[in-house]
C-alpha cells in the first residue's frame, strides 16, 4: 500500500484531486525548501473552497484536510514534523474549516434549546438523540447485512475507530472543575483505565485482523468516499478549535447516546453471520461502556459546560446535531449502496472467505 | 464531604451509576468482573446484560424523572 511516487513520503493512500495532490508534493519536500510554493498553495485552496459545489462531500478538500488534521495526529502521513504549525498550511486548514463549519452551519437544524441547567440539558440531549430519525445502520447489520457488507462497514469505520477518543481528547485543557473531571472520566475509560490491551481503538484493530483486514491507520483511506473523511474532519474540527469545545461536548454526548443500542445490533449481526469473539468484542465491550458514558456525558459534561457557560449552549446542540446528521449522511451512502446492490466503498473488497 | 469511597448516583431516568471502591457480587458470593472502574447498574429491569446497564431503558422510555418541560429559549451569543 505504501506509494513512492512523493519522494520520501510514506503514504498509504493517493490524493484525490489537485489540491490534495499539490499537498502531497509539498510535504515531501521540507519547509524551508520552497516557501513561496507552500503559500499560492494555500491561495490555490482558498480558491478551490470557494468554487467547491459542496464542500461536504468534496472529496479533493475533505482528502486535503483529513492530511492535515492528520499532521497534528501523527500516524496518518510520515513528513518533516515541523509542517504541523507551517503558518501558510493552517491558513489553509483555516479556509477549508471555516467553509465546512459554515456548510454544517447551514444544513444542520438545531432543536428548541432548554434551559441551561444540567437536568434540562442532559434531557434534551437524549430527547434530541431519541427523535433522531436516521436510518438504521445498526439493525440492517443485525438483519441482513451480507459478510463483504459487514467487513465493509468495519472498514469505513476504521478512519475513525483506529483512532477512537483522540478527536475528543482535545477539549480536555479548554474545560474546567466538572465538565473536564467527566470527560477525563470517559475518556480514561476509552483508553482502557490503564490497560494498553483495552485501549477502544487496540479492541478495534484487534476486530479488524480478526477479519484479515489490515489495521494500519489509514489503509484503508483510498477505499472509503468524502462523507466518511468529512465525518472524522468534522469531529477533528470541533475538537482542535477551543472556539468550538461546545460543538465537540454536545457531539461526543450525541456519539455516546446513539452507541450501546446499536453496538449490541452490530454483536448480533456479526455473530449471525458466522463470527466469533474475536471480531465481536469491540461491540460488546461498547454496549456497556456507552451506557456508562452515555449518562456521564449528558449529564455531568454536557449538563455541567452549559450551567457553567451558559453561552456554550447553542453550539453543545449544534455538536449533538452534527453528530446525528452526519451518521445519517453516511447511513443513507451505505444503505443506499447496499441496496442498489453495489459495494459502499470506492472500489469493492475481494470477497470475504 | 462524605469520608466513604463509594458513590451510588441515579441518573434521570436511567441506571445508578457507581463509582469508587467496590465489588459487584452474585447471590452466590462470587464477584462480578467489572471491566471499568465506573458502572452503570440498571434499574428499569429490561437490560440484556444485568446487573449492568445496556442503555434499552431509552427503548422503553423509562421514566423516573418529570418530562422535560419545553421551554425555548434564545441561546445567548458567544
Ligand atoms: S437502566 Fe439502562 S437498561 Fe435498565
Amino acid at each position: 500500500m505504501q506509494r513512492s511516487r512523493f519522494g520520501q513520503l510514506v503514504s498509504t493512500f493517493a490524493s484525490r484531486g489537485p489540491r490534495s495532490d499539490e499537498l502531497f508534493d509539498i510535504l515531501a519536500s521540507s519547509p524551508s525548501e520552497d516557501p513561496d510554493g507552500v503559500t499560492r498553495f494555500a491561495r490555490a485552496v482558498e480558491m478551490a473552497v470557494a468554487t467547491s459545489e459542496d464542500i461536504v462531500v468534496d472529496d479533493d478538500l475533505q482528502l486535503a484536510l483529513f492530511m492535515l488534521y492528520g499532521l497534528a495526529y501523527g500516524g496518518v502521513i510520515e513528513t518533516d514534523e515541523d509542517w504541523e504549525w507551517n503558518p501558510a498550511l493552517i491558513a489553509a486548514r483555516r479556509s477549508i474549516e471555516a467553509a465546512f463549519e459554515h456548510a454544517l452551519r447551514t444544513r444542520i437544524v438545531l432543536p428548541t434549546l432548554p434551559q441551561p441547567t444540567g437536568a434540562d440539558v442532559a434531557a434534551a440531549l437524549f430527547l434530541l438523540a431519541a427523535e433522531d430519525t436516521g436510518p438504521s445502520l445498526s439493525r440492517f447489520i443485525a438483519r441482513k447485512a451480507t459478510r463483504e457488507q459487514a467487513i465493509e462497514l468495519v472498514i469505513q469505520r476504521s478512519i475513525y475507530t483506529l483512532k477512537e477518543a483522540d478527536t475528543h481528547s482535545w477539549a480536555i485543557p479548554r474545560l474546567a472543575g466538572r465538565s473536564k473531571a467527566a470527560l477525563v472520566e470517559i475518556q480514561a475509560d476509552e483508553y482502557g483505565g490503564g490497560r494498553p490491551e483495552r485501549v477502544h481503538a487496540e479492541i478495534f484493530a484487534n476486530t479488524m485482523r480478526a477479519l484479515d483486514l489490515n489495521s494500519t491507520y489509514g489503509a484503508y483511506v483510498d477505499l472509503v468516499p468524502a462523507i466518511t473523511l468529512a465525518s472524522m474532519n468534522m469531529m477533528s474540527m470541533f475538537g482542535m478549535n477551543r472556539r468550538l469545545r461546545g460543538a465537540i461536548v454536545g457531539h461526543l454526548a450525541a456519539f455516546e447516546m446513539t452507541s450501546s443500542i446499536p453496538n449490541r445490533f452490530y454483536g448480533n449481526g456479526f455473530r449471525r453471520l458466522g463470527f466469533g469473539n474475536d471480531v465481536t468484542l469491540y461491540f460488546d465491550e461498547h454496549v456497556e461502556a456507552d451506557a456508562v458514558h452515555e449518562q456521564i456525558a449528558a449529564r455531568d459534561l454536557a449538563g455541567s459546560l452549559a450551567e457553567d457557560h451558559p453561552g456554550l449552549l447553542g453550539d453543545i446542540f449544534f455538536g449533538a446535531a452534527a453528530c446525528l446528521a452526519m451518521d445519517g449522511w453516511l447511513g443513507s451512502h451505505l444503505l443506499g449502496a447496499w441496496e442498489s446492490g453495489v459495494s459502499s466503498l470506492l472500489q469493492p473488497i475481494a470477497p470475504a472467505k | 464531604m462524605s469520608k466513604k469511597t463509594t458513590t451510588i448516583t441515579p441518573y434521570a431516568n436511567g441506571p445508578l451509576v457507581v463509582r469508587g471502591d467496590f465489588d459487584i457480587v452474585d447471590s452466590d458470593g462470587h464477584v462480578v468482573p467489572t471491566p471499568r472502574s465506573t458502572v452503570a447498574l440498571c434499574r428499569c429491569g429490561i437490560s440484556t446484560i444485568k446487573p449492568f446497564c445496556d442503555g434499552t431503558h431509552k427503548a422503553i422510555k423509562f421514566q423516573t424523572d418529570p418530562p422535560l418541560e419545553p421551554v425555548g429559549v434564545e441561546a445567548p451569543r458567544q
